[in-house]
């Protein structure tokens, strides 16, 4: 009849129309991670590349090293140590851009809508300069002629350069000065979406400060604070240009390490193997997240 | 006497702002609410009610001043050590928690046991007759609902003086009258003292023990609401509640005389020369004889008409009078008015 005829053409016009999307999705996403999974498992070329022979040695080698001599198996000490690393420094650095975020976002959420427009753009501003270029700004800050380091010495606190440049430290503070905007802006669109009458009413129902923060603000602004911390987190992790120049090639993180494998190291199914396992634990961590929300939902 | 004080203020000023752009909220006020009163702060927006009551629950602090509850000088405890609680206009309902944990946030603070908490948050859910509703969120209630929570939230705590800031305002009319009435029955099934804030006369009227009147940051009248209405002390006062009509008048031995040259036999003021006579519209009544008058306007408003009357010197009158008298005028009409001269009050131009 004419009205399925109708509803077929409608159906293919929706396939039709929705074509580039769907190109666009699998030509730019599905696709090559397709072939950084299937590339996981074959074996690695001579000099750099694959060959097409299935092998699961590089997932093997993810987390096992096998002694070249006598054959026995051990965990991968150095694989695990640059895994921890990285997760150790996502956290800290999603827990110190939370701990000034959190102060300076209240703090813009609660000015007038003039100055609150200011204090946003002067916050973006850092996206719109190169991130190599930041990065080497703060360099310039803790080398031990920079800045900070002549600072102190002519302020008579230290008498030797403190070592902070190529250390974990230095990683730390450059990742969390790369995406503290990051953490305020979720964090601010929440603080400014809560009704500040709820303090005076927690006031008001013998709260204290610190219990008005704790069992009213922070419970509510949750969202925003959930949604900073994946946005700090998760590229965090994947972090490549910061723990590069700062950490000076020695303090790798897992971004690092996947380059290396692609690269000097020639082994491409291990930089796959590890993307992937990359992959799982942000994705891993994701679904905690949205598990723990809808268990806090009464709704869920 | 001072034990039956609940909470006084004592020359309270407030002054907002510095320099130059300063704001006077409240004068200098002076006020004693007694123990087991329901309380109401009357008057227009802006004129220092809300202030008045934000020094008392303590999120103002008084520029000049001493707030005290029970005899004791509060005016620097912060709100979270006062035994008060407030009902606010906004409701301020925690929306991550159920209608519950609200009613027990107040006595959690307060370091309350498990069963005490369930015991209270249970009766003040019966109080308000929200029993079925203790675990939905706030915003799954209608506004009746949530303003039921807001007050059961203030009472948990038991406060020595429940504070209410303009809390029906957000009401409509039909629900507005409901709550007046249940209001009216939970400070009396409490005992607990009401001190209530509104801009709305009627409200004032028909729950307040006594009334207290302000305009421009100062307490104009404190009164029970028939003295307020009957003896309004002030034009202000008078204009403010219930309908009013003012007419000038000279002082003469034995009353005033109006501008219309009759003469009203109004019982003695101590006042001389010109006043303001303030007459209810209920107090006129049309007749056969006294002051002649024109009608101009009729206003009929179901139960009662409202006749607009033109004395012989075109100052008007508003006679307000039953409509099923069988008096049935039209514009045009020439009548005549008694004026019931002992409850006419005179006041100063």
């Amino acid at each position: 009849m004419s009205g399925g005829a109708h509803g077929r053409s409608k159906g293919l016009n929706g396939w039709l129309l929705s074509l580039p999307a769907l190109v666009l999705l699998f030509v730019a996403a599905s696709g090559p991670l397709l072939i950084v999974a299937v590339y996981s498992f074959l074996e690695k070329g001579d000099y750099s590349g694959v060959r097409w022979i299935f092998s699961g040695d590089a997932w093997f080698r993810v987390l096992f090293e096998k002694d070249i001599f006598d054959g026995t198996v051990s965990l991968a000490d150095a694989n695990l140590s640059i895994f921890w690393r990285s997760v150790k420094l996502s956290l800290a650095t999603t827990f110190i851009t939370f701990v000034l975020g959190l102060p300076t976002a209240w703090f813009i959420a609660t000015r007038a809508a003039k100055a609150r427009a200011i204090w946003l753009f002067l916050i973006t501003i850092p996206f719109w300069t190169n991130l190599l270029i930041r990065t080497f700004a703060i360099m310039e800050v803790i080398r031990n002629q920079g800045l900070l380091n002549t600072a102190l010495i002519n302020l008579g606190v230290i008498s030797e350069p403190i070592q902070i440049l190529y250390t974990d430290t230095a990683v730390l503070i450059g990742m969390a000065y790369v995406y503290l905007p990051l953490m305020v802006l979720p964090l601010f669109a929440a603080i400014d979406r809560f009704d500040m009458r709820l303090i005076e009413a927690g006031y008001d129902l013998y709260a204290s400060r610190w219990l008005i923060l704790r069992r009213i603000i922070l419970p509510i602004i949750k969202p925003g604070i959930v949604a900073g911390c994946i946005l700090v987190f998760v590229p965090s992790l994947g972090a490549y240009v910061t723990p590069r120049v700062l950490g000076g090639g020695k303090n790798m993180m897992i971004g690092n390490f996947i380059e290396l494998q692609f690269g000097q190291g020639q082994n491409w199914p291990l930089g796959a193997a590890l993307s992937m396992v990359l992959l799982i634990v942000v994705m891993g961590a994701l679904l905690l997240y949205t598990r723990v929300s809808s268990r806090d939902d009464p709704h869920g | 006497m001072s034990e039956t004080i609940a909470v006084a203020a004592r020359n309270v000023g407030k002054v907002f702002g510095a320099g130059a752009h300063t704001f006077t909220a409240l004068g200098d006020v002076s006020i004693e609410i007694e123990k087991g009163e329901f309380f109401t702060l009357l008057g227009p927006s802006g004129c220092g009610k809300t202030t008045l009551l934000r020094c008392i629950a303590g999120f103002e602090t008084p520029t000049t001043g001493t707030i005290e509850l029970s005899g004791r000088d509060i005016t620097h405890t912060p709100p979270n050590k006062r035994p008060v609680n407030t009902v606010f206009q906004s409701y301020a309902l925690f929306p991550h928690l159920t209608v519950a944990e609200n009613l027990g946030f107040g006595l959690k603070m307060l370091g309350k046991s498990r069963t005490e908490i369930d015991t209270s948050v249970a009766r003040v859910l019966a109080l308000v007759q929200m029993q079925a509703f203790a675990d939905r969120l706030p915003q799954q209630l209608s506004g009746g609902q949530q303003q039921r929570v807001a007050l059961a939230r203030a009472l948990a705590p038991e406060p020595q003086v429940l504070l209410l800031d303009e809390p029906l305002s957000a009401l409509d009319l039909k629900l507005r009258k409901e709550m007046q009435g249940e209001l009216k029955r939970l400070q009396i099934e409490t005992g607990i003292t009401f001190l209530f804030v509104t801009h709305d006369q009627e409200e004032a009227l028909t729950m307040s023990n006594r009334i207290g009147v302000m305009s421009a940051g100062a307490l104009l009248q404190v009164g029970t609401p028939h003295d307020i209405y009957e003896r309004p002390v002030s034009r202000f006062v008078a204009d403010f509640i219930g309908e009013t009509n003012f007419l000038e008048a000279t002082v003469e031995d034995g009353g005033v005389r109006l501008g219309s040259g009759d003469v009203l036999a109004v019982p003695p003021s101590g006042r001389t020369g010109t006043v303001t006579l303030a007459i209810r519209p209920e107090q006129i009544k049309i007749g056969q004889d006294g002051l002649s008058a024109r009608v101009v306007a009729t206003t009929y408003l179901g139960t009662d008409t409202h006749y607009t009357l033109a004395l012989s010197d075109h100052s008007t009158l508003v006679a307000r009078v039953q409509s099923n008298s069988g008096a049935d005028l039209k514009p045009g009409d020439a009548v005549h008015v008694t004026i019931d001269a002992q409850s006419v009050q005179v006041l100063a131009t």
